[in-house]
């Protein structure tokens, strides 16, 4: 008996990995801690119903916020031992296995649960409030969406300490993420993940297109929408046509590991190469799925902090939904080496160069609502004007990739890998960063410190070009990618130093960041106006935070920025149009909102269940898990009562409250 | 267009947030909520236009890639295969039977065509089960060959999305024999039967490439 549980517990825990065993034993001391705190001050029940159960979308989007940061942190913690991993040639800091596994779940984290869940909770607090609704479309969908990312991040980050981590890289490409190359259950772990994980991603896409098309504000046309909104609704777009080949894909290296089909195997008639098109399918998309809301989140700033209407609204709205389809058609650049042919290189190599053009747009936008403008530069704007030549820079490396000749000798040198660090730092984190700090005071009803903030942005975009500029040189030197060591005769060292020292100083940022956090919070002052930026769009027409149901009234609009016109028309004393004010005496009338609901955190549970399943290919596991997705299923279905009206009385509190801060 | 503005304000009002509810007097909420939900639908099954695609994209790639195992022309059967497609055509028209029934406000004609549509479905599924199954006993499995993988999930993928659509409908026949016809389960019905009708277009590609084209 014991021998078997010995033999049981060495084939699931990972074993014989000294920082491994720290981070177990660190783990599980966490997890006592958890537990421990929330029973010592009875809060388990408060996690539950303000949290857990909660449909509201502001909520939602904190919690997404907050795994996306313990998630910068893993891939963060990666990315460093990597960077030492490099600093020297020959180092025996990571052996090539545990190196394999850093960079797969480095590569996955940063992308899939990073950049993905932290653009997700900016949608989320946003969208609704810059479009004058009270919640997103379908509530309940959205708060599945949120415990279907955070199963799935939990199973894909479980596999460090169980099983063993995926090691195939972050696209894993067969054959050597198939059976033969991977047995281990690491690469199982990876599918159900990402699979879980994935259908969240969807329906999220599905929920915010319609939130935006359907739930605007009377008045509020396509093209008085906040660019912000703009962004999204181009960004879910790009998700809902990309994100079920992602799906597909998936399924198929599933079966191949799973059934023993020959999708994607060497032997009985399968070709690796159909996963490469497909994953990259959807690969691509998925980059300027994250980026997109980005360029929104730059084009909303550079215009508060110019106080200028963005110029070019039209064609900005233009170059967004231009490049979300522009994205499907230039997937095979990930691969000009390949074989496929030159003509097939020929078109792959010119979409990439065109879609380039919508991008260069944009960057004469933001610089051209700045000219004349009343600018000044706290946080936010500080992140979006180092964007700007980062990301010119990042693209125009990009650009180089897509001559495909010229590819077979940068392909899967540290040139790409400078390349793609530098347009998904540069600019789809220093986006997010700049968005967290221009609406954090909306999500949490007060400021973040500036100060630390500008040690934390200095520290970061320094380390950043310490980092990768490097790079760039090294992979013209001939370093590759993907390899954990490398000979002293190379001549990479030099470079490599400096690049390691790069990574320290990111992380030292991040640290200035977290403190930044907790003194903000230590010495909280509210923030009252709810207007912190002198802001133009909806959102900043409220408390904040905001209050549950959003908006006591519905606002109607009648221009573009639209708060901030309104404020320049108090300002000149002029009245608002007739229909406005009418709207804005209006009596209060009861506010009909979704009523929490604990299925959605259930049926992700399930699914988490089944995919652990489906890992150990443990049949009674999976049995339940699938059982109990549609046991929970039917639950919805049969559910009737699920939302209730806010009365009168309590709105009127709760405004009074808010709005009497001040 | 201060009427206009009105109007839209009303619908806004509305749409905010939430899900069908109970009884109360708020038949523009339903009307709005329902409305979205069907939108939300639609966008829905674009992602399964998508998802079937792939798994066309892929059948096509590796319609040739038997591996020197058998072809799907020297095991499939076309009789069987036929019979089913004309079973779920069927089963399509029967659907859009209840639907005229229940915009009829017929209570009973509604639930006696989806019991009709639902035991079509389960015929199509019953051939398609008995399909795989003289497959698999002929030699020819997921495994055999990138062919007969490609071919399994996907006239598998199909097969399932069926299995879930009876499923469903039987929930709805319960709910619609419970609550009667209320815009909350119209609003079902209607998705549902989008649903199947869909399923039944998809059929209609996998019977053209998969066994006219691949068999005969």
């Amino acid at each position: 008996m014991w021998d078997k549980i010995k033999d049981f517990s060495s084939e699931f825990f990972v074993t014989g990995d000294p920082l491994i065993l720290g981070a177990q034993v660190s783990i599980a001391i966490t997890m006592v801690a958890i537990v421990f705190v929330l029973t010592y001050f009875k809060k388990w029940r408060w996690l539950w119903t303000e949290w857990l159960t909660s449909v509201d979308h502001k909520k939602i989007g904190i919690m997404y916020i907050i795994a996306s940061i313990l998630m910068l942190f893993r891939g963060g913690v990666d990315a460093l031992l990597m960077r030492m991993q490099l600093a020297a040639p020959q180092l025996e800091f990571l052996n090539a296995e545990h190196y394999n596994q850093i960079f797969t779940t480095h590569g996955v984290i940063m992308i899939l649960f990073m950049a993905m869940p932290l653009m997700f909770g900016l949608f989320n607090i946003v969208v609704p409030l810059q479009i004058g609704a009270r919640d997103v479309a379908f509530p309940f969908l959205n708060s599945l969406s949120f415990w279907m990312f955070f199963f799935g991040a939990m199973l894909f980050n479980m596999s460090f300490v169980i099983g063993g981590s995926p090691d195939a890289g972050w696209l894993a490409y067969p054959p050597l993420s198939g059976l033969s190359g991977s047995p281990g259950v690491g690469q199982d772990f990876y599918i159900w993940g990402i699979q879980i994980s994935g259908i969240g991603s969807l329906a999220t896409g599905i929920n915010f297109i319609v939130t935006i098309l359907k739930m605007r504000a009377p008045g509020m046309k396509l093209m008085k929408m906040p660019m912000f909104t703009w962004s999204v609704l181009s960004s879910c777009t790009t998700i809902i046509f990309a994100f079920p080949i992602l799906t597909v894909t998936l399924f198929l290296l599933f079966l191949d590991r799973y059934m023993g089909a020959h999708f994607f195997t060497l032997d009985g008639g399968g070709n690796p190469m159909m996963y490469i098109n497909l994953i990259w399918m959807w690969g691509h998309p998925e980059v300027y799925i994250v980026i997109l809301p980005a360029f929104g989140i730059f084009s909303e700033i550079v215009s508060a902090f110019s106080k200028k209407k963005l110029f070019g609204y039209k064609s900005m709205v233009f170059a967004l939904m231009s490049i979300s389809f522009f994205s499907f058609f230039t997937w095979a650049h990930h691969f000009f080496t390949m074989g496929t042919g030159a003509n097939v290189n020929a078109f792959f190599a010119v979409t990439t160069m065109l879609i380039a053009i919508p991008t260069g747009v944009k960057v004469f936008n933001w610089l051209f609502t700045m000219y004349r403008g009343k600018l000044s530069f706290p946080t936010p704007m500080m992140w979006t004007v180092a964007f700007i030549p980062c990301f010119v820079i990042g693209g125009m490396t990009g650009v180089l990739l897509s001559v495909a000749p010229a590819d077979f000798q940068f392909h899967n040198s540290y040139f790409l890998i400078a390349h793609f660090h530098q347009v998904l730092i540069g600019g789809v984190v220093f986006g997010y960063f700049a968005g967290l700090y221009y609406w954090w005071p909306k999500m949490f009803g007060f400021k973040l410190h500036e100060g630390l903030g500008k040690w934390a942005f200095w520290f970061w975009n320094i380390g950043f070009y310490v980092c990768f500029m490097p790079q760039y040189a090294l992979g013209l030197m001939g370093m590759t990618r993907r390899f954990n060591e490398y000979n002293f005769d190379m001549g990479w060292q030099p470079l490599n130093v400096v690049s390691t020292v790069g990574g320290f100083l990111m992380g030292i940022a991040f640290l200035f960041q977290v403190w930044q956090i907790a003194h903000s919070i230590k010495f909280y002052k509210k923030e009252k106006t709810g207007d912190t930026w002198d802001g133009r769009t909806l959102e900043w027409s409220i408390p904040s935070p905001a209050p549950m149901y959003n908006f006591a009234r519905t606002p109607i609009v009648t221009e573009q920025d639209d708060w901030w016109e309104k404020k320049q028309r108090r300002l000149r004393g002029e009245a608002d149009a007739p229909e406005v004010v009418q709207a804005e005496q209006a009596p209060l009338e009861p506010i009909h909102m979704p009523r929490n609901s604990g299925v959605p955190f259930v049926m992700s549970a399930f699914w988490f269940t089944a995919g652990f399943g489906f890992v150990w290919d443990w049949k009674w596991m999976i049995v339940l898990g699938l059982g109990g997705v549609i046991v929970t299923m039917l639950v919805r279905s049969f559910t009737y009562n699920t939302d209730y009206y806010i009365p009168v009385e309590e709105i009127e509190r709760t405004e009074a409250a808010a709005r009497g801060a001040h | 267009m201060a009427e206009a503005i009105k109007q839209k304000g009303h619908l806004a009002h509305a749409g905010h947030g939430s899900h069908d509810s109970g009884d109360h007097g708020h038949g523009h909420d339903h009307h709005d909520q329902e409305e979205m939900k069907t939108f939300g639908f639609w966008l829905f099954l674009i992602t399964d236009v998508i998802l079937f695609g792939v798994l066309f994209a892929t059948y096509v790639v590796l319609r040739n890639n038997t591996a020197g195992g058998p072809l799907g022309s020297e095991l499939i059967e076309m009789p069987g295969i036929i019979a089913s497609t004309f079973i779920l055509l069927t089963s399509s028209f029967t659907s859009g039977i209840a639907l005229l029934e229940m915009n009829k406000g017929n209570k009973k004609g509604l639930i006696t065509w989806l019991i009709i549509t639902a035991l079509l479905g389960a015929s199509f599924i019953y051939l398609e089960v008995n399909e795989f199954i003289h497959l698999v006993h002929e030699g020819a499995n997921i495994g055999t060959s990138a062919y007969w993988s490609a071919f399994f999930t996907l006239v598998g993928t199909h097969g399932l999305h069926v299995s879930l659509g009876l499923v469903w409908m039987t929930v709805l026949i319960v709910q619609i024999r419970r609550r009667g016809i209320t815009p909350v389960t119209k609003r079902k019905v209607n998705i549902v039967s989008l649903y199947w009708h869909f399923l039944d277009v998809v059929w209609i590609f996998v019977f053209t490439i998969v066994y006219l084209m691949g068999v005969m």
